[in-house]
């Protein structure tokens, strides 16, 4: 079966890949790239944990073809610190213990970052309703609530 | 799976005319590559119309209408103002599709064609009146929302057609619409039952309306009855009480996974009632 | 260094440091099962039956193994044969013989160069079937004329007469039921049932083996308990267990479905038939929804008397659980549990354990305890309204305690019921004012958790920070738990204590993370191997000194003097000893293994307000509260969230979740659009009172609290929507359409 090359921009870094048509945008960036950091865990577009963005759009990866992403700019959650320096959120996540077993938080980090970035100001009701693609299985949502409503403050430059 | 991104909806056109297996225009693809990943469909020819100059445009026509390249997200809608001010239910019916992440990448034209009955992008649609451009081999025609879908998984649309431009009416004065539908969460489950409703006043008066389901029969569907129930009416008790009469009566849903014939029926009358009380309100220029 | 008994002046213990894997986490660093990449690697893909029972005649691979890339193709052919009782189940689940039981059930694998390589493969593989006629509900699976799934699958406890899907018994009780009744005023009988759900982790199952000609294997794989995968994966194929070293991943949720093996044992089987390459296998979401998990299905019968002013005077239940094609379902623990959170003269349990032609069941999260729960406290709450007796009062005057006789058997220590129901009645939910269509509800619940087989070492490294190997993953931040234990201990800095989770070739067996039992267990174990440590630390300390052992106590991190004649000498901290250990007598590190018997179950009480859309059915939980003793809180941020975690599976299966099976026996909702857990805009805050009634057991009175919070939101969902409506809700889950026409039926009656 006859590929595609595919030249894109991940993390603000030149990537190429050839892939089959079929092939997700999410199977080529776990498996051709390496960058495991988004994960499957529905295949469906049902859970965000493969969330990335695209063109600074917040897409399931598992719902684009890895041919659509030429020329394209995606971030994902290997690119949203800053060297060694971790983004308010991940902090926070850290910092209120909003994961339990960590395989949503990716893309319920990149999830909230975009959301951010949009409105840096959310309700508790406009951030649940964001996220309410991204499925949690441990945590009832409550410690990710608190986490991401803490560092949109912080970031707002308001005391914690 | 031979993947093409032609640049123009006249290749589009042919390409799907010419091709010998199982099709697909990719947009969005929120459809298509679920489809894909459960091995329900691998189309032989995926046609990518993203490519296509114009497909990502929304602009105000000089009439006040609005025509939507077709690749535009739901996203891309409720980030135009002007555009949710004019028809907050076509919006909204589209906005509710999904997550934040399929608002990034979903379309109002692969819902449509998507043909689910459950769509929450087609009631409003035909509430609203939009029109589509169709492309085909024998070049473009206009058609009504309402008469692309034929069934579950059907369209009218034939061989080598697709779907080129949306297109919705001016707003126009006095006017309001609102789409509402019922699922058990509060996101990302496929409508049990829709109902969208676009009204016009006069003074306190309903003198035009536009009824449709969605959910409870093979396709999403206009119902007069409902419509008639209020015209005429300002939307009194009595008016409301007829109205949901009506929207049950022409429910003909079936019973499964996701609900029963009881209870669409009963709840389309009262998705009904609520959708147009709010499509009132917005008639009369009330906030939301 | 008597640490035992310590209650209070902790230093590390109840503070909420960050979790040591914290980072790794929320960079996308951190390895899944899935995320393995290693050179030379196959995929594999299992093929399911599409049928719910059907004989397989003839599994053709041809097509499939002519495809360019397929390696191997293995069918149960491939497996040794005469494999016996547990053992059998588990190797005809992971691959099915004559028959195909269940909907999703394994008939062949298939590994391939590619991903793509072997999905293509998979559907080339043709597998002739004789479909046989199916059930896949417990009450019709016991009638006369049901579909017989397993003839000869009954055991001993079975009374002859029942169909042969009844393969197991259950009659345990005490005292004089009839007595008990007749002293009642008020005497309930209900029937309820609950649907089977799914454990619902968002990382689906995935491992990499490899196995040689020569039998030896490893394997990369997520699980909760990696010597039980490598105990169940050596005997389905037929090797001995010290052939395979199982090297577990970070894991992505398990609730007690990652337990047990599904495909590994196939990508080892594969590896070794394709020479040896190592096979990564990852299952789809709808693979993990046909084919793992789910929890039980239960069918229930209860009978309770009470005296007027809200005594329990007996009580009677039946349970029929269904729990796939397979015994399994958890009804000893159902019985067991079904009534334990009272003080009961005369009480009575049957249970009835039935096969069907559904996926065999895997533990989740307090198993067999929602199902009974549901049934009991909805019942309590009914006969508490009738009598005009508040829901939590009416618990208090029946709750266990300290010497109560448990309606198990054995006597409870040291327990927080009381303690729970008064800090949930003392809480500001539970005088929250509620409007039109709202109701509030109450329900308690118990796990009696467990210990284990638990192996564990403490290492002192050359600089005296402190290396912590156990063998139970982290699923929920335990290694934190078992980092501030140690540093409890040792008297040392959180950040100087590095905690690893070991592979099967590093340690002693280890059960697995579940019963509650990590932060128990480990933690003990990891306190009494610190404790060793201790011991030889101060021994180095006293040979320093020329002076006896017991002359030297260990204080914050340090070997001091103690007594009349220790002498004067200055502190040694463990980073002085250990800078010198090498010419002192070597490594210094501590051990534990046993298995800790001094676990005590938790009690918690959830209370619940909810508020009924009436035109349509929807429930809103508007504030949800869990009140659970932990024992003590190692680290209440993660105790917290247990409990949370808990409360909103509970919702889900209150409220949503449930596994649908159309007339084929198919299941209708394989995939998370259509089996709907809670989404983040469907639940508040919920807010969580942590109560502390140390347990004995355990050095610093540690109780397993993962369990307990799933058992009381199904009753108490079903007692608020009661409150709410006035309806009695018997069936889960409550659907808007059951509740919905449910009100009609309450209009029209």
């Amino acid at each position: 079966m006859s590929k595609i090359h595919v030249t894109t921009t991940v993390n603000g870094d030149e990537a190429e890949f050839l892939c089959e048509p079929r092939e997700t945008l999410l199977d080529c960036l776990r498996d051709k790239l390496h960058m495991t950091g988004a994960k499957e865990g529905c295949g469906t577009g049902d859970c965000g944990a493969c969330s990335v963005t695209v063109d600074g759009r917040l897409v399931c990866s598992c719902l684009m073809l890895g041919v659509e992403a030429e020329g394209k700019e995606i971030t994902t959650i290997e690119g949203m610190a800053e060297g060694d320096t971790l983004h308010p959120l991940q902090r926070k996540f850290i910092e209120h213990a909003a994961l339990q077993c960590g395989v949503c938080t990716p893309g319920i980090l990149v999830a909230s970052k975009a959301l951010l970035e949009k409105n840096p100001d959310p309700s508790e009701e406009e951030l649940r309703y964001w996220l309410a693609g991204n499925l949690c299985r441990c945590t009832g949502y409550d410690k990710i609530i608190r986490a991401v409503m803490d560092a949109a403050a912080e970031m707002r430059g308001e005391a914690a | 799976m031979r993947y093409h991104s032609p640049a123009s909806f006249e290749d589009a056109a042919g390409i799907a005319a010419s091709a010998t297996g199982t099709t697909r225009f990719l947009a969005g693809g929120t459809d298509v590559l679920v489809q894909l990943r459960s091995d329900l469909v691998e189309p032989d020819d995926l046609i990518d119309i993203k490519k296509i100059p114009g497909v990502k445009d929304i602009t105000q026509r000089a009439d006040g209408g609005w025509d939507l390249g077709v690749a535009v997200a739901g996203a891309e809608m409720t980030e135009t103002p002007a555009l949710m001010a004019d028809w907050p239910g076509l919006v909204e019916g589209m906005d509710l599709i999904g997550s934040t992440q399929v608002q990034g990448r979903a379309t109002l034209v692969g819902n449509l064609c998507n043909a689910s009955p459950a769509g929450d992008g087609v009631p409003a649609m035909i509430t609203a009146g939009v029109t589509l451009s169709v492309t085909g081999p024998d070049g473009t025609r206009e058609v009504a929302v309402e008469d692309v879908p034929a069934g579950p998984g059907k369209t009218t649309l034939t061989k080598g057609e697709v779907v080129s431009g949306v297109h919705i009416p001016a707003r126009g004065a006095h006017g309001g619409d609102a789409y509402l539908r019922f699922i058990p969460r509060t996101e990302m489950d496929i409508a049990v039952v829709g109902c969208a409703v676009n009204l016009r006043l006069d003074g306190d008066t309903v003198v035009e309306a536009r009824v449709a389901l969605g959910a409870v029969a093979p396709t999403a569907r206009l119902v007069p009855d409902a419509a008639a129930a209020i015209i005429g009416t300002t939307l009194d008790d009595a008016a409301l009480e007829a109205l949901a009469a009506a929207a049950s009566a022409a429910c003909q849903p079936i019973d499964d996974k996701r609900g029963t014939i009881e209870f669409r029926t009963d709840v389309a009358g009262v998705l009904a009632k609520r959708a147009a009380k709010i499509a009132y309100g917005r008639a009369k220029g009330n906030a939301a | 260094m008597a640490l035992d008994g310590k209650t209070s002046d902790y230093k590390q213990i109840g503070t909420t440091p960050d979790r040591p894997d914290g980072l790794d986490k929320v960079t996308g660093r951190a390895r899944y099962g899935a995320d393995i990449h290693v050179p030379g690697m196959l995929h594999g893909v299992v093929v399911r039956s599409p049928h719910a029972h059907a004989r397989i005649v003839k599994i053709d691979a041809t097509k499939a193994l002519a495809l360019k890339g397929v390696k191997a193709v293995i069918t149960r052919a491939d497996f040794p044969e005469g494999l016996e009782g547990e053992d059998w189940d588990i190797q005809e689940n992971c691959m099915a013989g004559e028959k195909a039981l269940y909907d999703g059930h394994a008939v062949a694998a298939v590994a391939a160069t590619s991903q793509l390589i072997a999905r293509d493969a998979a559907k080339l593989v043709e597998v002739t079937y004789e479909v046989l006629p199916c059930v896949t509900n417990v009450d019709e699976a016991m009638k006369e004329g049901a579909p017989v799934i397993r003839d000869g699958a009954a055991d001993y406890s079975v009374p002859e007469g029942l169909h042969p899907n009844v393969v197991r018994y259950f009659d345990t009780g005490r005292g004089d039921l009839d007595k008990g009744f007749a002293e009642a005023d008020l005497v309930v009988e209900k029937s309820y049932s609950t649907e089977a759900v799914h454990q619902g982790y968002i990382e689906p199952h995935a491992c990499m083996g490899q196995m040689g000609s020569d039998g030896r294997g490893e394997m990369w794989v997520c699980t909760q308990g990696h010597w039980f995968i490598r105990r169940m994966s050596a005997a389905v194929l037929g090797i001995e267990t010290t052939k395979l070293r199982v090297t577990p991943s970070e894991i992505g949720g398990g609730f007690g479905g990652k337990t047990t093996v599904f495909m590994e044992p196939l990508s080892l089987a594969l590896s070794k038939k394709a020479g040896g390459k190592p096979v990564k296998i990852v299952m789809s979401r709808s693979e993990v929804l046909r084919s793992t998990g789910p929890t039980a299905s239960a069918s229930m019968d209860i009978k309770m008397g009470m005296t007027k002013d809200g005594k329990i005077t007996a009580a009677h239940g039946t349970f029929r659980m269904q729990g796939g094609a397979f015994p399994g379902a958890p009804v000893d623990v159902t019985t067991m549990l079904a009534f334990a959170n009272y003080d009961i003269e005369n009480v009575h349990h049957i249970g009835y354990d039935v096969i069907t032609n559904r996926p065999r069941q895997a533990a989740y999260r307090a198993p067999g305890a929602p199902m009974a729960a549901f049934a009991v406290e909805s019942t309590i709450d009914d006969m508490a309204r009738e009598l005009g007796i508040d829901p939590i009062e009416i618990r208090l005057r029946n709750a266990v305690k300290d010497g109560t006789r448990s309606t198990f058997g054995p006597k409870f220590g040291p327990v927080g019921l009381v303690e729970s129901l008064e800090a949930a009645k003392a809480h500001a939910n539970y005088s929250a004012p509620l409007g039109p269509n709202q109701g509030r509800g109450v329900a308690s619940g118990y796990w009696m958790n467990w210990g284990g087989e638990t192996s564990a070492s403490v290492a002192i490294s050359e600089d005296g920070s402190v290396t912590v190997s156990v063998g139970t993953p982290d699923i929920g931040g335990s290694r934190a738990s078992m980092a501030l234990m140690a540093a409890e201990a040792f008297g040392i800095a959180y950040e100087d204590v590095r905690v690893n989770i070991s592979d099967t070739g590093a340690l002693g067996v280890n059960e697995p993370t579940h019963g509650s039992r990590a932060t128990y267990a480990s933690g003990l174990a990891t306190i009494k191997a610190a404790e060793e440590c201790i011991g030889k630390l101060c021994q180095r300390a006293a040979d320093k000194w020329g002076i006896d052992v017991d002359a030297v106590v260990w204080e914050d991190g340090a070997a001091k003097p103690s007594g009349p004649n220790a002498g004067d000498h200055d502190p040694l901290t463990i980073g002085e000893i250990a800078a010198e250990m090498g010419g002192t007598g070597g490594p210094i590190s501590g051990h534990y293994e046993g298995s800790p018997t001094g676990f005590s179950g938790s009690f918690g009480t959830h209370v619940v307000d909810v508020e009924i859309d009436p035109e349509t059915g929807h429930t809103t939980v508007l504030r949800y509260l869990v009140v659970q003793d932990a024992g003590k809180a190692i680290h209440p941020d993660y105790v917290e969230g247990q409990f949370q975690g808990g409360a909103a599976q509970g919702i889900g299966w209150a409220l949503n979740e449930e596994y649908i099976y159309g007339e084929d026996g198919r299941l209708q909702n394989p995939i998370f659009l259509d089996y709907r857990i809670p989404v983040a805009s469907d639940l508040p805050m919920i807010d969580t009172v942590i109560v502390e009634v140390p347990n004995p057991g355990h050095p610093y009175g540690v109780r397993g609290v993962g369990e307990t919070g799933i058992t009381p939101p199904l009753p108490a969902l079903a007692n608020a929507i009661r409150s709410a409506t006035g309806l009695r809700m018997t069936g889960l889950p409550m659907t808007p359409p059951k509740i919905l026409k449910a009100l009609k039926e309450q209009g029209n009656g």
